[in-house]
């Protein structure tokens, strides 16, 4: 930053930022100089840059700090012909500008059916209710005082992928697979607090609800609720954003990502499920026959590769190029990630490092040395399980075209012999 | 305090549960006293509901269609509402009572929700009368169509998740790999750099 008191050193940072400017007018003028520039030595290095001479900016200048300006590309996207409206909406995860398993909070995408509730903490109120010994209500404060855990857990969208059952659609693994996150939650095991009702032997269904203007309800079955299920109030070591349910979600690892009620306020426990609309119009999965599955909890086990992809096209030519791509599944971890890079007649395991966690998601390398020609890429997912991944025509054989959710199906890219990439579907 | 191993939360009370437990199962388990008809419904459907969802629930622009799609499941564009997909009636009561007129929600009596669940059966030629009532006492009979069509997650006996299937690694596919489908061609995808809702 420049000293504005200083008239000298203002004037010498704009005659600077001037002849910055200059030698950014368009590429003819740096193509023409690159002879001069090879023998002289690149500028960047033979001159002295502005951030090497000039003092940045203070500790009190960001007390809640943002991404480098030259990351502005690195945001959320919606497409608003996929719904009627952006309140009761979705939009993406930038996939492919991410590495490693964890999804910047503010990067998580974001599915509201009544938009983002904003709520005072100390306004939020969680009931239990229904068959327990004792109905209770608690506060934030009480939800405080329970012993916690933190897991880390891919959270997807049903729907994630959903537009293109059809065929190739969206041109970006943002937009076909970006309906996903996974961060670390801290929370309280649900069960602690269903012991502290007493849940009566009847009791077999969960009923979860959410404080906002949709008042999203999901059945849960009682095995599920006991098991594995968080109720969460931090994501990535802060408070849960308010688009994640601020102050209170509830956590249903592995299974879809509607049943993972923001903004939680209520949880009733019942002889049977409720068949809300969330389960009966929507999250159901029209098959061929005519018939729709109801309960598609799971999130199968599915696989992306992130980059190259259309938003992440190959730019430096021939030679090393990392293949970078996530896997998932929510039956367990992921054993294995197999990656072809000729459609499919062959495939060779890829790498998963970092961390290998139940239903969170995986980071896989494959490093090739790229010869410039076409490339199919493909990756295929394997669990712990046993469960492997399939292809989209194999998942069509078996329900058609209208299911809507649960699209697990192989993604291929296209990358052309300039390193663009284009999403396709193969034979 | 509660009872249990913590002891923390209070005792929940009856009008505290009254006031949030609104859910209602499909056997009428959760219904509130109260009564509706067709011809009740269908001025208040005019002036709550018709903006987005049309006047006979076929839908205003993308807004969701309520009525209507009867026998197109098995077509390439299904035409999913309240009479050719739901399989319960309760569904739409407690649902519209929960949470419509969007942007507006619990703003209905229990009597209004009655009256409109008539008026869309009635938009769903599934009752043909315009002085049909609909109440908490008759409310159980009324069958969707499509009730027997919605059938358990039976995604595993799918073949390709056959237990023990080995992917092929190598000479899997004879001949060239064809591209069949192309995601520029369509070109649907948003463009724009930096804002979000670009």
């Amino acid at each position: 930053m420049v000293d504005k008191t200083d008239p000298q050193a203002t004037k010498r940072a704009a005659s600077r930022r001037d002849f910055l400017k200059a030698g950014l007018l368009g590429g003819a003028a740096v193509a023409a100089s690159a002879g001069v520039a090879r023998a002289a030595g690149e500028p960047l290095i033979t001159e002295i840059q502005d951030w090497n001479r000039y003092l940045g900016e203070g500790v009190d200048v960001a007390p809640y700090g943002k991404p480098s300006e030259f990351e502005a590309n690195v945001v959320r996207r919606n497409v608003p012909w996929l719904t009627s409206d952006p309140v009761s909406s979705i939009n993406f995860t930038p996939l492919h500008e991410l590495e490693g398993i964890i999804t910047p909070n503010g990067l998580c995408f974001e599915r509201h059916h009544g938009g983002t509730a904003v709520i005072n903490p100390a306004d939020h109120r969680l009931m239990i209710n229904g068959l327990v010994d004792t109905p209770l209500v608690f506060t934030m404060e009480d939800l405080k005082r329970f012993p916690r855990e933190n897991r880390v857990y891919f959270l997807e969208c049903a729907a994630n992928g959903g537009m293109e059952w059809r065929g190739s659609q969206l041109n970006g693994c943002q937009f076909t697979h970006g309906m996903i996150h996974c961060v670390v939650y801290t929370g309280v095991p649900l069960r602690y607090l269903l012991e502290e009702a007493g849940v009566k032997t009847n009791g077999k269904w969960l009923l979860a609800e959410g404080a906002d203007a949709a008042a999203m309800t999901r059945s849960i079955p009682i095995e599920k609720a006991l098991d594995d299920c968080l109720v969460a109030f931090k994501m990535n070591g802060e408070a849960l954003r308010a688009e994640q349910g601020y102050p209170l979600r509830l956590c249903v690892p592995g299974w879809e990502g509607n049943m993972w009620v923001k903004w939680l306020r209520r949880l009733e426990i019942g002889d049977e499920p409720w068949a809300q609309r969330e389960e009966t119009s929507k999250y159901t999965d029209l098959l061929a026959d005519g018939k729709a599955r109801r309960h598609t909890f799971v999130m199968d086990v599915k696989s992306v590769i992130t980059s190259p992809s259309p938003q992440a096209p190959v730019t430096h030519g021939k030679g090393p190029l990392v293949i970078s791509g996530l896997a998932w599944s929510g039956s367990g971890t992921i054993k294995r990630v197999d990656v072809t890079i000729d459609g499919g007649r062959s495939w060779q395991p890829a790498r998963i490092d970092g961390p290998s966690l139940p239903k969170a998601l995986h980071r896989f390398y494959l490093d090739i040395n790229w010869d410039g020609s076409e490339m199919l890429l493909q990756s295929r997912a394997i669990d712990d399980q046993g469960l492997v991944q399939p292809t989209k025509n194999e998942l069509r054989a078996a329900r058609g075209e209208n299911s809507i959710y649960h699209n697990n199906g192989i993604q291929t890219w296209h990358v052309n012999t300039d390193g663009v990439v284009e999403n396709v579907e193969v034979s | 305090t509660s009872k249990g191993a913590f002891g923390l939360g209070r005792v929940a009370m009856a009008d505290e549960i009254a006031a949030w437990d609104i859910d209602i199962r499909p056997d009428g388990t959760g219904l509130p006293e109260g009564k509706g008809t067709v011809a009740e419904g269908e001025p208040l459907f005019a002036d709550n509901c018709a903006v987005c969802h049309g006047d006979f629930g076929e839908g205003a622009g993308r807004w969701p269609v309520l009525a209507g799609g009867q026998d197109t499941l098995l077509k390439d564009r299904p035409v999913k509402t309240i009479g050719s997909y739901w399989p319960y009636l309760s569904t739409v009561f407690d649902y519209v009572r929960r949470a419509m007129p969007f942007g507006d929600a619990r703003s209905l009596s229990d009597d209004d929700v009655y009256a409109l669940t008539a008026y869309l059966l009635y938009l769903n030629d599934i009752v043909d009368d315009e002085d049909f009532e609909l109440s908490n006492e008759n409310f159980a009979s009324i069958r969707l169509p499509n009730e027997d069509n919605f059938i358990p997650d039976d995604r595993l006996n799918e073949p390709h998740y056959a237990k023990g299937l080995e992917p092929c690694m190598t000479d899997c596919k004879p001949g060239p790999v064809e591209i069949t489908a192309r995601a520029q061609i369509i070109d649907v995808t948003p463009e724009g750099e930096g804002d979000e809702n670009t």
